[in-house]
């Protein structure tokens, strides 16, 4: 929760800086973010190839326990095409980008950001999408308890998308009422994370 | 997408090849800095486009509808998976 507020706050900083107009033109252009987005990409990658987590997920692997990310990037897709009916503006394409960052709402903006690049709609649709994943980040972290009620012991990792592998976990557990849920969670946040460049690359058109 | 899939991929290599030494952790670390870096850039770069802050407040509510829509879409997927898996929890 300290680590959420502080990066909240790392963004209010940067939309104050940007407000002054006194950011250079290098902090505000297209390349800079595309730079340290591949070094962010690269450092996650090192972590999911060095975890226990990854050993961990291929000595329990099995069928089931790829049915529930593959039932997550269904149901979120599905519901989120929804979105163009609702949102009037938008896209299918854009509908189903926004919904495919699962709350990972650092990575799931800047990639927007950066493949759509120079499109008009680019910085609009990168904000949604990190709004629309702190939502959903916090709505996991706050309300395990209603959802495991309306969808079972497994909505709460559903719904934590990304974050069912860490910031969420002990919600899921204490919810699920049951420490066996934890491959399974740890499974779900890490197909998701594989899953979000390659969604928002399909339907940002990269 | 397939720079950024080839950079997560030789990540995952590298990650895997250097799980004993001490990489790892400053990876973990790195990402502790890089991810507030990235969105304060993001934040500046936001901050400056003048059209995009005079419509935060229609952003904000297009981005709870998508977040609402995809916990919706959650939880019925995860009732469909409770189904199928068989052993859900007796909630």
């Amino acid at each position: 929760m300290k680590g959420n507020l502080a990066i909240i706050a790392c963004l209010a900083a940067g939309i104050a800086a940007g407000r002054t107009g006194l950011a250079p033109s290098w902090l505000t252009g297209h390349d800079l973010p595309v730079y340290i987005l591949s070094a962010l990409i690269f450092q996650v990658g090192i972590g999911l190839g060095a975890s226990d987590d990854l050993r961990r997920m291929r000595q329990s692997f099995g069928a089931g326990m790829l049915l529930l990310p593959l039932a997550t990037i269904a149901g979120t897709l599905l519901f989120s095409a929804a979105g163009v009916f609702l949102l009037g503006d938008r896209s299918l394409a854009d509908c189903l980008a926004l919904g495919s960052g699962f709350g990972y709402y650092s990575l799931s903006s800047i990639l927007i950001a950066d493949i759509k690049g120079a499109a008009p709609d680019a910085a609009e649709l990168a904000t949604i999408a990190l709004l629309a994943n702190i939502i959903r980040e916090m709505s996991a972290l706050f309300g395990a308890s209603l959802f495991a009620r309306w969808g079972g012991r497994y909505a709460p990792i559903s719904v934590a998308g990304i974050n069912s592998m860490d910031v969420c976990l002990p919600s899921i557990v204490r919810e699920a009422d049951g420490k066996d849920v934890v491959p399974l969670a740890v499974t779900h946040g890490m197909a998701l994370e594989v899953s979000v460049p390659v969604l928002i690359g399909i339907f940002c058109g990269a | 997408m397939f720079r950024i899939l080839f950079i997560l991929i030789a990540g995952i290599a590298v990650g895997l090849a250097a799980r004993r030494t001490r990489l790892p952790r400053a990876a973990e670390r790195g990402i502790r800095i890089t991810v507030p870096t990235l969105l304060f850039v993001f934040g500046t770069a936001a901050g400056a486009d003048d059209a995009l802050i005079d419509n935060i407040g229609r952003y904000g509510w297009q981005a709870a509808v998508i977040a609402l829509l995809g916990i919706a879409g959650s939880i019925a997927a995860a009732r469909v998976a409770k189904r199928i898996i068989g052993k859900g929890g007796g909630r």
